[in-house]
């Protein structure tokens, strides 16, 4: 092996551990952690990590503090991003309950997030509730909301406001949902 | 011909509507051209010259600031629409409400790439765990410094329970009576027109007894053995004893006053600064 393959195997072996592991309460590293331990050439190791997780439907996500995607980033806004380790594509119904998620609950945060997004990012919780209230028993719409909430799905402020959270940014394409949903036929129920 | 009080009363009111309206427009999310901010700002511009005090120049300030707030809306509005991410809220609640839970959870699934994180053990940290554990002394070394020393158990006499200021040496009722006798000498000595400064009763020898006389007094006030009279202007507080205690309340407001006593309080009405 040549001593620079080398040098960027022992780098990736590094990010592998950084980002895979969960070290702080949120997952993911921040950019100027990545840059402490693996040197300043942190984003070309992230990119040939990304490369080799693409066989294994994996990738490594970039998440601006700016809240919208960052066309060519300066080092200090990757400094500044979190990256986390996220799925490539897409899960099937099923997979989905092996990670933990009902059926009713993971429609209800997608319903949530959906409504929020095209309330520009902002809606009042009890909007909410009542949309949710729709298909889910009544009981269950306050829990599964705070459920959001305490996934860092969503947010909320003192006037009961919800907003999107970092999970959403950084685990749902958000342009691909709310076209998705426009564009689906429905299927009768 | 409307009097120039009543134009003034209905241009506060139309200021108000205004703040309401824009203010439910950025609270609830709604659509920020529902307002005319055109018409809103030649009303205020037409009430202005009305205004003459800083109440009304305030409410005047107070209505620009929330039609400004309704514009950046507007500006947040039209640049929302034009991006892809724009969708009609109407348009999704309704596609919404018609695709069955199954199609939403299919569809969201396209959208969504969860995080992967693991939390495992390495063979390091477990290392680093043993380690730790050796160095771990047992618990019952460990808790020996926090065991407090062994007495006997015995009855307290009563003189005891008063040394340790747990009972009093009379009963509380008693002990105030004396305590309101004490204030009306004191008045009589000392006091002019019926009434002494606080300090000059409250104050002792030490600070501990300060303390004891000011809670004493405390509990005279409230129960209507004495009353506190303040003047604030000259800072000076006086307390006037009653010659019957007065049970009744009559309509009177009750109102507490919390009075600081502070041991600087205290040396200052020792050095003679504080009345």
């Amino acid at each position: 092996m040549s001593k620079r393959k080398a040098y960027y195997a022992s780098k990736i072996k590094r990010a592998t551990h950084m980002l895979f592991y969960k070290r702080h309460k949120k997952p993911g590293v921040k950019g100027w952690e990545l840059r402490k331990a693996l040197g300043s050439d942190y984003p070309k190791v992230l990119k040939i990590l990304d490369d080799y997780l693409k066989g294994m439907d994996l990738q490594v996500k970039t998440v601006f503090e700016e809240e919208k995607q960052v066309e060519k980033p300066s080092l200090e806004q990757l400094d500044r991003a979190r990256f986390c380790i996220t799925l490539r594509g897409d899960l099937t119904p099923k997979e989905t309950k092996m990670i933990g998620w009902r059926i009713d609950d993971l429609a209800g945060l997608a319903i949530a997030i959906s409504h929020i997004i095209s309330k520009r990012g902002k809606a009042p919780r009890k909007e909410v509730e009542e949309l949710l209230r729709d298909k889910l028993p009544g009981w269950k719409v306050g829990i599964n909301i705070d459920r959001y909430i305490r996934y860092g799905y969503l947010t909320q402020d003192e006037s009961e406001q919800l907003y999107l959270d970092w999970r959403t940014r950084v685990e749902v394409d958000q342009k691909a949902l709310v076209d998705l949903l426009l564009r689906s036929e429905n299927k009768v129920q | 011909m409307q009097s120039k009080k009543e134009r003034e009363k209905v241009g506060r009111e139309k200021l108000q509507r205004i703040i309401e309206t824009c203010k439910s427009i950025s609270d609830r999310s709604l659509d920020p051209f529902l307002v005319d901010v055109k018409e809103n700002i030649s009303i205020a511009k037409e009430y202005l010259p009305e205004w003459e005090i800083p109440e009304d120049l305030c409410l005047d300030a107070e209505t620009i600031h929330q039609l400004a707030s309704v514009i950046k809306l507007q500006s947040e509005w039209v640049r929302h629409r034009s991006t892809s991410l724009y969708t009609d809220p109407f348009l999704l609640e309704e596609k919404l409400a018609r695709m069955p839970k199954e199609q939403v959870v299919e569809t969201f699934l396209k959208a969504w790439h969860p995080t992967i994180e693991l939390e495992q053990i390495s063979l390091h940290s477990l290392a680093e765990a043993i380690r730790y554990w050796e160095g771990l002394l047992p618990l019952k070394e460990r808790w020996k410094e926090f065991s407090s020393a062994e007495t006997e158990r015995g009855l307290a006499t009563r003189e005891e329970l008063v040394q340790q200021r747990i009972l009093r040496e009379k009963a509380f009722s008693e002990e105030l009576d004396t305590f309101w006798q004490q204030l009306k000498e004191k008045v009589k000595e000392k006091g002019d027109e019926g009434k002494i400064l606080y300090w000059d009763f409250v104050g002792a020898e030490t600070y501990d007894e300060t303390v004891d006389r000011a809670f004493m007094t405390s509990f005279l006030i409230t129960y209507g053995y004495a009353t506190l009279e303040i003047h604030p202007l000259e800072e000076e507080m006086f307390i006037k004893p009653y010659e019957k205690p007065e049970t009744k309340i009559g309509n009177k407001q009750l109102i507490s006053i919390p009075i600081a006593v502070a041991v600087e309080d205290w040396a200052r009405w020792k050095r003679g600064e504080l009345k």
